[in-house]
């Protein structure tokens, strides 16, 4: 397996989120601003990794009938670590990313990586394929969060950058999520036709 | 009387005013995926309300007198779940052998309902709001109707939407999103039902 074709298939063609629509949950739950996007990129890309490295470790021995069974409890024990260390080291994000952190356990990027690629490939594509799968879904996260924070709050990362009267409230709310992402997969959509059609 | 109230603001908050789907993002994986035909939807609907019923009273339950009483909280998430998986396969058997006709009727969305993030939310935050027993069970069973609610109302927009004329790149989830959108906008007007 070669690094730049996964990474490819992370980023753009085989997106977990635009593409696979896996994960929409917390895509559009916490894209309200940057730091909470980052946040939760990194927990997300973390734990699949791990639990990708883990499951593909384990696949040999573990009876076909009760997987599903051994992935959650892998699943939920690395998201327990990472509940733990956010709550001890960043307590405001673990705050305000609240319960959607203990929800990552039923993150269905996450079962649907072990289930369609970890349960059938070596430790050592487990893992990349892990980076790669993570980093597009982070990547998607950090997208969402720009867009939302600035033109919703008019501030990036903090930082006002739209004066407090002009921006769209509307677009930090729960309706933001969902138009947003509708439109980021509209466009995602409309790039993937663009591109076969060229080719 | 403050139990009452407290039980009949919990309900509004959950089918209304803090609607699962609409407000808190829990639950949106089953919500697009099987909101095609309102009957189907409304089969999800009814499967979920009856498993986070449950799931909430059994969560609560453990919580208390096992994971409390050990001093085991943080294994919260992992215990939450196996409960909620072991819970499904429970019920699936349960409902085959006993009660065939909702078996058939209901039998293909069980298994997708534990990874369904609406049932473990529904334990958590029953935990982080403080609720007590009779509490959780009404906050699950009425999160599970306004569950019902939102996608029964969606699955009837979706069979119109095949008619509607829109650009080819929105086809699928796109158009099903922004749907969803304009009716978290609706829902929003219930948001005045918090005072209690």
């Amino acid at each position: 397996m070669n690094f730049g074709k996964q990474l490819k298939e992370g980023l753009l063609t085989q997106n977990p989120v635009l593409v696979q629509m896996l994960g929409l949950c917390s895509t559009m739950a916490i894209t309200t601003s940057i730091a909470n996007g980052v946040g939760m990129g990194v927990s997300v890309l973390i734990i699949l990794t791990a639990s990708n490295v883990v499951i593909s470790a384990i696949r040999k021995v573990v009876p076909d009938k009760i997987r599903i069974a051994m992935f959650i409890v892998v699943i939920a024990g690395f998201v327990t670590c990472v509940d733990l260390l956010l709550q001890a080291f960043v307590p405001a994000i673990a705050a305000s990313l609240g319960v959607f952190i203990p929800l990552i356990v039923v993150n269905c990027i996450i079962l649907g990586r072990a289930e369609a690629f970890s349960y059938k490939n070596g430790i050592g594509a487990s893992f990349l394929d892990g980076i790669c799968q993570g980093l597009g879904y982070t990547a998607v996260l950090l997208v969402m969060c720009f867009i939302r924070e600035l033109l919703g709050a008019g501030t990036l990362a903090g930082f006002r950058i739209i004066p407090e009267q002009f921006p769209i409230g509307v677009l930090t709310l729960p309706v933001g999520g969902f138009l947003v992402l509708g439109f980021l997969i509209a466009a995602m959509q409309w790039a993937l036709s663009k591109s076969k059609e060229d080719k | 009387m403050d139990q009452i109230y407290k039980l009949l603001a919990i309900t509004l908050g959950a089918i209304l005013a803090n609607n699962f789907i609409f407000s808190q993002f829990l639950g949106i994986c089953p919500f697009l995926g099987v909101s095609k035909k309102v009957d189907t939807a409304v089969g999800m609907g009814i499967a979920v309300t009856f498993v986070m019923g449950l799931a909430s009273a059994i969560t609560w339950l453990v919580n208390k007198f096992v994971l409390v009483y050990f001093g085991l909280e943080y294994m919260q998430t992992v215990a939450f779940i196996l409960v909620i998986a072991s819970l499904v396969q429970f019920i699936e058997m349960f409902l085959q052998k006993s009660m065939p006709s909702l078996y058939t009727a209901l039998g293909v969305y069980l298994p997708l309902i534990t990874t369904n993030c609406a049932v473990l939310g529904v334990a958590l935050l029953n935990i982080q709001e403080n609720h007590n027993f009779i509490e959780s069970v009404v906050y699950g069973i009425t999160g599970g109707i306004g569950f019902l609610l939102a996608i029964v109302l969606f699955a009837s927009i979706r069979e119109r939407l095949v008619f509607a004329d829109y650009p080819k790149s929105f086809e699928g989830f796109p158009i099903a999103l922004v749907t969803a959108g304009l009716m978290a906008l609706a829902f929003m007007g219930f948001s005045g039902l918090k005072i209690w």
